[in-house]
């Protein structure tokens, strides 16, 4: 939750002369951007750039970066409120990266089979995700927004997520169950947490705040509270709400 | 009648003679200088507020600062003044007992300066009856005690290359001593002394060697030109042995050491060095050929103990590396180091000191994860050495980061890094207060804290340590046993040291927390 603070430390320079067309474009530069991409980048936009955590980046025109000036300022500066943080990686090897990112627009993402129309259904009905997601200013806040997430996951995260929910979990939502020592019971998700107190939100969506010298038992641990869908929507079903879903770019 | 009162509560700016700087415990109503004591103990011999009493401690006022930078300093009091530092450059005089404001001096700054982790500072120095401030902008000046007029301002180095001043200046004898930060800018570092009363150069020693002198072969080819070992954080001096001790930082670039093969002096070091002169007498490397950014920039406490069986003069350092050192601060010699947090770089340190470096831990293009962090296992912020208990204070940081090898192409005043850094996706950081014996380094007993702090530590004769979390909570604790006896939460992340004063004969604590000076006392 506190990933950030690092970046604190190394405030990022105002920004220089950018080029609009990136000047390093060799097969070398595209080798070495792949290199450093898989280093820092990967992990969240997926080894061949399809998504995941992060955006998915293997495609021909990037929502966020139409030119090749603004994807080195998305990589050297990161985009505010999101997950997606700068880097100190000097000109030269942001331009690489910028290259071999570009050059991931050329390899086909994973396809998307759905109906975003029927999916949207799914999403409101048979899916309940409204229960705990937020989608504009309809739903839930027990999950994370679902706003624009299309912009932000890739299509095959998507399916992943709502079939292994637990494969990975934000942290902003830690899964939060505690006792107190008046007996009190309490699940909920961590809104914050320090060395003595805790926020939560519990189920119904109420906040709560204990004193940890209040608290008799706690376990605070990455789990997630979203149910697998895996049984529950048919293959079909699945693949229409991934398709409803990657198509939610906008902020509502 | 009424204006003896005025006079008897005024009574403002006395003169501040070396001789008072020399004797800071003969007054513990004032703290003179950034640690308190020339030994760097930020130990308060006063014990009004104490484990007994603390619980009941609570705001006597707030200063807001209307800088959203990070608020560093730590006050200095002389006589019901406070004099404080806020960011970007700026100093403010404070009334003690109300907190309302005496003078302010506002710096106009050019709109791009350069400085590698916020437009800050951490303090002023006061000597005879000038208030001393160094800027980001890299100049050192001099400001009336009385007004903030300025008196003297000088260039210390150009900012246009990177050269800024973050550190709390320290006034000794008859020079004021400042470091330069510019770590990330590839700069040449120094240690420069003024003379206190018309800003004239005294002399500079440079961290980081000319062509032709030995230490260049530290270096391979001309990388000393870019060898960074800024000076950014507070010394302490001894005027028994009349050397100043400093800590210098990370070579240039930060983390590709292909382009610097060699040790690298004097990155990384205590440097002991002659007040009148600025000669060398000797030094320390603790982390020869950096690779992770950590700079030995904390602040070395001097104690004389009985070292295995011997009464010496010691220099204590809990270093960013997760090393404790304890060294002869008239020899410079090794006599003890031992790890004090989680660390994967080195197997341990030779009988000489050196670390033994494990194999693997260098950083990577497609990045390594080291502990300690970038952040180190300590930082700039102080610890705290109390005479009573015996104990050295120290917020120490359980952390690790990935770290990355990149470019080290240098452009001068453009930031020269050759790498970058991470956290650990996942890593569950924290941390602790610790106290320490400082001649074995063992651990006496440990307050844990949920993450790892950014804020330094105050003991007090009152049996009390005073230190801060992240989370914006000040708290004091039993300085015999750790026990927590007191806390308050300030309402931002507290990047500061406490300290301590009298007014009017009652005694406060003060700290910085988010963008507020708090001073609390007892109702």
């Amino acid at each position: 939750m506190l990933w950030w603070i690092p970046f604190l430390l190394f405030q990022l320079q105002p920004p220089l002369e950018i080029p609009e067309k990136n000047p390093h474009t060799t097969s070398a530069d595209v080798e070495m951007g792949k290199r450093l991409y898989l280093g820092r980048c990967g992990g969240c936009h997926g080894p061949t750039g399809d998504g995941g955590k992060g955006a998915n980046l293997a495609v021909a025109v990037l929502p966020r970066a139409a030119s090749e000036r603004a994807l080195y300022r998305i990589i050297r500066y990161g985009i505010p409120d999101t997950e997606m943080p700068g880097s100190l990686m000097d000109a030269h090897e942001i331009w690489q990266t910028v290259a071999f990112v570009r050059s991931l627009g050329q390899v086909p993402a994973v396809a998307i089979t759905g109906n975003a129309q029927a999916g949207a259904e799914v999403f409101r009905s048979k899916g309940g995700c409204l229960g705990c997601h937020a989608l504009g200013n309809e739903g839930g806040r027990i999950g994370p927004s679902l706003s624009g997430i299309g912009a932000r996951r890739g299509a095959g995260h998507l399916k992943a997520k709502i079939a292994d929910p637990a494969s990975d979990v934000p942290d902003p939502f830690r899964l939060v169950q505690l006792t107190t020592k008046a007996g009190k019971s309490v699940r909920g998700i961590r809104l914050n947490e320090d060395t003595y107190s805790i926020q939560i939100r519990d189920f119904n969506g109420n906040p709560q705040s204990f004193w940890k010298a209040e608290v008799a038992a706690m376990t605070s641990e990455k789990k997630t509270n979203m149910p697998s869908y895996r049984n529950k929507l048919s293959e079909t079903e699945l693949n229409d709400l991934v398709a409803f879903l990657a198509s939610e770019k906008g902020n509502r | 009648m009424r204006l003896l009162a005025f006079f008897l509560t005024l009574p403002l700016c006395g003169q501040v003679t070396h001789q008072r700087l020399l004797n800071a415990e003969k007054e513990p109503g004032n703290w003179l200088t950034y640690s308190g004591n020339f030994a760097g103990h930020r130990y308060s011999p006063l014990q009004q507020i104490n484990d007994q009493n603390v619980a009941k401690l609570v705001p006597a006022w707030v200063y807001q600062s209307n800088s959203l930078q990070k608020f560093e300093t730590t006050p200095l009091v002389v006589d019901g003044v406070m004099y404080i530092s806020e960011a970007p450059s700026n100093v403010t005089a404070l009334d003690t007992r109300t907190g309302r404001t005496l003078w302010r001096y506002r710096r106009t700054l050019p709109d791009d300066v350069r400085v590698c982790c916020g437009q800050v500072n951490r303090g002023v120095a006061i000597l005879g009856d000038l208030v001393y401030v160094g800027t980001v902008d890299a100049h050192l000046v001099a400001l009336d005690a009385k007004t903030g007029a300025v008196r003297w301002d000088v260039t210390v180095a150009d900012n246009k290359t990177g050269h800024s001043i973050t550190v709390a200046p320290l006034a000794v004898k008859d020079k004021i001593i400042i470091g330069i930060a510019g770590g990330e800018f590839g700069i040449r570092g120094f240690l420069d002394a003024y003379d206190a009363k018309t800003g004239k150069l005294a002399w500079r020693f440079w961290t980081v060697p000319a062509a032709g002198e030995p230490e260049a072969k530290t270096w391979a080819g001309d990388s000393y030109k870019r060898g960074s070992a800024a000076t950014w954080v507070t010394g302490a001096y001894d005027p028994g042995t009349n050397l100043l001790y400093w800590g210098t930082g990370n070579p240039g670039p930060d983390w590709n050491g292909e382009v610097r093969a060699g040790d690298n002096l004097y990155s990384d070091c205590l440097i002991a060095l002659d007040l009148d002169t600025g000669k060398l007498k000797w030094h320390f490397q603790f982390t020869p050929h950096d690779l992770h950014d950590w700079d030995a920039t904390e602040v070395p406490v001097l104690i004389d103990a009985e070292f295995r069986g011997k009464p010496r003069k010691l220099l204590l350092f809990p270093n960013r590396n997760a090393f404790y050192y304890v060294l002869d601060r008239t020899t410079g010699e090794f006599l003890l180091g031992k790890a004090y947090a989680k660390q994967t770089w080195a197997k341990g340190l030779d009988d000489s000191g050196r670390p033994i470096r494990l194999p693997g831990t260098s950083p990577s293009v497609e990045g390594t994860k080291v502990w300690p962090s970038v952040a180190g296992a300590n930082n700039w912020y102080s610890p705290s050495y109390s005479p009573d208990s015996k104990y050295l204070y120290v917020a120490a940081r359980e952390a690790g980061s990935v770290y990355y090898f990149g470019n080290a192409e240098f452009k001068a005043g453009e930031q020269f890094n050759g790498g970058g850094f991470r956290s650990i996706a996942g890593e569950e950081e924290w941390g602790a207060i610790r106290a320490f014996r400082p001649t074995t380094g063992e651990v006496a007993w440990e307050y844990k804290l949920f993450t790892p702090p950014y804020s330094g530590v105050l003991s007090t004769a009152g049996n009390l340590v005073f230190g801060a979390t992240a989370e914006g909570q000040i708290f004091a604790l039993n300085a015999a046993d750790g026990k927590p006896l007191w806390r308050f939460q300030g309402g931002g992340t507290v990047r500061s040291n406490p300290m301590s004063y009298l007014s009017d004969g009652k005694q406060y604590v003060a700290m910085t927390m988010g963008n507020s000076l708090y001073v609390f006392h007892l109702p």
